[in-house]
């Protein structure tokens, strides 16, 4: 292993960025950052105006008045969609019914990359608050011109522009007057914003756009789209990583009621036909008529970190800091691991391809509609222009599920059929066998105090695959691998920091003068990996927040105070923690029930997001080892808070989710391959497991910049849960999930 | 050879197979989007509707088993300008995210409501324990059902 000190790569890194915006092609552009973005067209401008600068691809008005908006950022289950409208109409005086909102269309949206990271809202979010702004001031500055008046007088209401004396004026008359006609313009640097303590829609708690239509069958997802002549499709996959095909009987299935196509191109099978039902059975056919062989083995799931470990890995020196080993004092040591976790989506991911008159469509639930067009259009071997990917919804992903797949097998199978639309639907066994998982990971701590009770020193490693295998190339989509000229992924990188991969969150926000952090990215692992919830910071902060409980025990000081003194500097982050602890009722020192636990948990995503801190009360039952998870105590401080309610609903989610992969979440596999193919062979939380209360509390911050918070909290609930259950079974666990059977 | 199902009260003859799942022919056959697919194992609870008063899985059931029952899906309780009560009190609570799991979640609790219309939280909760929700709404879920639940008959 070669240790790459981070400063130079640093520098090599920004180089290659500067090179890569001038230098390269599109595709291999989209290597060279974790989001996908395009080239900065000016990084003077808020959030994502900076690659997209025209006010018109986020604000248009029709000449009739009618306003549409669009962003980049796609609705994913998490409701941007909501918070994006009052984002733009903050400025606009539309309400939410008055306006076309447009989210994630190549043909018609800003290019935000993906929807991911929480980044939705300062990125798409910071742009439309800047964008609606100075739309509002040239509406005025439009109607002042034809009404000859001064602009500072005019007010915007109900879509329309009002003079003192009560003359109206629509949107679309207003901006004719503009001296240059239209909103094709860039963008200014600063925009002439309401204050913030003044927002009328932005922090109130709108309710959710899309919410009716999912509680009355309407259709809301791309699950339901149903285009005239569709047929529906099934694929067939391996049985198992690297298996090749040996042979098939097509013409037996080709007969089969209702089939209309086969699709046979080395080891990728598919069939489509004119009912979904005959699809499905035409499959289980094909699946019987399908003899494979061969595979990748697999390593055994007690072995995989061991086995991780001895991989040949890249390794980048994240922090160093002071002077290490100098000192004698008290020392923690400690090995965490994470098994791979399954995104799992309760609906199998889903798509629509359609090729007509030379261009081909596919309706997707994808992250990044700009990103998946490139890699679709290398795999159909089609101009860039002429795809086309249009974001519909599809069931929750929580990152990269089987959803940029699927869209590839759309792409495939509508080239198969020309002219006619296709849907296709993985099945149960097909979305948790392929799907690219969240990965196992190491990392190893060693901490120690100084003779005062503070910590002097911490040194800590991590190990992981990658948390990054969008595409990318059209080598990163499973179809692409099976055909029988196969296109192969392009090389995996690491995610540099501040924002990380693996490495997310390895940085201790805590005051500590000798530091050393090194993230051993492994290129190539066992098995396909890609970006969850958090990335690495899910089990980052578990051991790093494991460790201050650990060190606070060893300078016989209560964890929360422990933590506190060594926040002197971060007035935000104390007041989190302070905060949670306060609901909580959290006392220095409060004795124990048997089997009962405290824990605290807390983090500040990647050290530059949303502030999280947990308290946890679980009741531990030896006999069957399980958990109770009596009360959740949680404190968060996001920024300006566009919606309340939706940051609670995010908050309250990621704490449940967290809580179940924590607890019991573990892909199963072996020698024949992955075996978590349902909900048996890999269960989630239930409603029995829930925890029976959760409290949010949120701070605002008005005025300061929006920060994400979806995936926010998920390392401080894991956190808060290992500690918990460290005292309330009297023996720290340091394997996720933490109730696995050992 | 059709299949005569009555669907949110109305009759319908139906041309698929009787060995389909009634899912396939509530989405297609139908075009209803409520029922959702999952697993198509019955352990998830995405496509749950309601056969005579129970909460049963259409990906599991296949039409041939469901002449002269009535089939009721999340469609037969109101619109979206025109929300039954359960609708109503999962709009009120915001009780979903991405929501692929909220109409069969609606059907199960449903069919609880109207054989026990004032269930009590504990009630609530293992009644609603073979649907599985991913983004963690549980909360919101149990809050909206425990609204109708202290109300009126549902």
């Amino acid at each position: 292993m070669s240790t790459v000190d981070m400063g130079r790569r640093a520098i090599l890194g920004h180089g290659a960025l500067l090179f890569g915006f001038s230098m390269l092609p599109a595709l291999a552009h989209a290597q060279f950052n974790a989001m996908g973005l395009p080239a900065l067209a000016d990084p003077r401008l808020p959030g994502s105006l900076k690659n997209t600068p025209f006010l018109d691809a986020w604000i248009q008005i029709a000449p009739d008045g009618r306003v549409t908006v669009c962003s980049g950022k796609v609705e994913l289950g998490t409701g941007v969609r909501t918070a994006l409208i009052q984002i733009a109409l903050e400025q606009l005086a539309l309400l939410p019914a008055d306006i076309r909102f447009i989210g994630g269309d190549t043909a018609l949206t800003p290019n935000e990359g993906y929807t991911a990271g929480s980044h939705t809202i300062a990125d798409s979010g910071t742009a439309l608050l800047h964008a609606s702004a100075q739309v509002a001031a040239l509406l005025r500055e439009g109607a002042a011109a034809q009404w000859k008046t001064g602009a500072g007088a005019l007010v915007l209401d109900a879509g329309r522009v009002v003079a003192p004396d009560g003359r109206r004026m629509h949107y679309g008359d207003a901006i004719k007057g503009l001296r240059m006609p239209g909103l094709h313009r860039t963008a200014s640097p600063s925009s002439p914003l309401r204050a913030p303590g003044a927002y009328r829609m932005i922090g109130t708690s709108l309710p959710r756009v899309d919410i009716p239509a999912k509680v009355s069958g309407g259709a809301a997802y791309v699950q339901d789209m149903r285009l005239p002549g569709m047929l529906h499709a099934r694929v067939v996959r391996p049985p198992r990583i690297g298996a090749r095909l040996a042979g098939v009987d097509m013409a037996t299935v080709a007969r089969l009621p209702g089939v209309r196509k086969t699709v046979h191109d080395g080891n990728y099978l598919a069939v489509l036909a004119d009912d979904e039902w005959r699809a499905v059975s035409a499959m289980r056919a094909l699946t019987a008529a399908a003899r494979w062989e061969g595979g990748t083995a697999l390593p055994q799931p007690d072995a995989i970190h061991a086995t991780l470990q001895a991989l040949p890995s890249e390794d980048l020196v994240i922090l160093q800091r002071g002077a290490m080993g100098a000192g004698r004092g008290p020392s923690i040591r400690t090995r965490y691991t994470k098994q791979y976790v399954m995104h799992g989506s309760i609906g199998p991911s889903c798509a629509v391809g359609h090729l007509t008159g030379g261009v081909l469509t596919v309706w997707t639930h994808t992250q990044g509609v700009f990103p998946l067009r490139a890699a679709l259009a290398e795999l159909v071997n089609m101009p860039l222009e002429k795809v086309r990917c249009i974001h519909a919804e599809g069931s929750g992903c929580y990152g990269q599920n089987g959803a940029d797949d699927v869209a590839a097998d759309a792409a495939l199978l509508a080239c198969a059929v020309p002219g006619v639309p296709v849907r296709v639907q993985l099945m149960r066994d097909q979305e948790n066998l392929w799907e690219p998982y969240a990965p196992a990971m190491v990392t190893t701590v060693r901490a120690e105090l100084d003779g005062s009770g503070r910590i002097r020193e911490w040194a800590y490693d991590v190990w992981s695959g990658s948390h990054n295998e969008r595409p990318g190339n059209a080598g990163k989509l499973v179809p692409a691998g099976l055909l029988a000229r196969p296109i192969l992924p392009s090389r995996s990188l690491p995610m540099p920091q501040p924002e990380g991969g693996g490495d997310r969150n390895a940085l201790p926000l805590y005051d500590i003068p000798n530091a050393r952090v090194v993230n051993h990215f492994l290129p190539v692992t066992p098995l396909r990996t890609s970006a969850m919830r958090s990335l690495g910071a899910h089990l980052n902060i578990s051991a790093i927040e494991g460790t201050m409980d650990q060190l606070a025990a060893l300078a016989h000081a209560d964890p929360v105070r422990f933590r506190l003194d060594h926040l002197g500097s971060q007035p935000r982050a104390r007041a989190v923690v302070e905060r949670a602890a306060g609901m909580f009722g959290w006392r220095a020192g409060a004795a124990s029930l048997p089997h009962r636990g405290r824990g605290f948990g807390f983090g500040q995503y990647k050290n530059l997001m949303a502030f999280v801190a947990i308290a946890v009360d679980v009741q531990f039952d030896p006999d069957r080892n399980t958990v109770r998870i009596l009360r959740v105590a949680c404190a968060a401080d996001c920024g300006q808070i566009v919606n309340p309610d939706g940051v609670r609903n995010q908050l309250e989610g990621a704490i449940i989710q967290s809580a179940s992969w924590t607890l019991h979440e573990q892909l199963r596999y072996g020698s024949d391959g992955i075996a978590s193919s349902d909900w048996s062979s890999y269960p989630i939380m239930r409603f029995s497991g829930v925890p029976e209360r959760i409290d949010v509390a949120l701070i605002d911050q008005p005025g300061l910049p929006f920060l994400g918070v979806a995936e926010a909290a998920q390392g401080p609930m894991a956190a808060a849960l290992l500690n918990a259950l460290a005292q309330a079974t009297g023996a720290r666990r340091h394997d996720l999930p933490l109730l696995a059977d050992r | 050879m059709s299949t005569q199902l009555t669907i949110n009260g109305k009759q319908h003859a139906v041309a698929a197979d009787s060995g389909t799942p009634l899912l396939y022919v509530l989405r297609n056959d139908m075009q209803l989007n409520g029922a959702k697919f999952g697993c198509g194992m019955g352990q998830c609870g995405a496509c749950t509707v309601i056969v005579d008063g129970k909460a049963v899985f259409s990906c599991i059931t296949p039409v041939g088993a469901l002449e002269g029952r009535a089939v009721r899906t999340i469609e037969s309780l109101g619109t979206a300008d025109h929300p039954g009560r359960l609708q109503a009190a999962f709009i009120k609570h915001q009780a979903a995210q991405c929501g692929y799991c909220i109409a069969g979640m609606i059907m199960r609790a449903q069919a609880l409501l109207e054989h026990n219309p004032h269930p009590d939280d504990q009630q609530i909760r293992r009644h609603m324990e073979p649907n599985l929700c991913r983004c963690g709404t549980h909360h919101r879920i149990l809050a909206a059902i425990a609204d109708v639940a202290k109300g009126g008959p549902a």
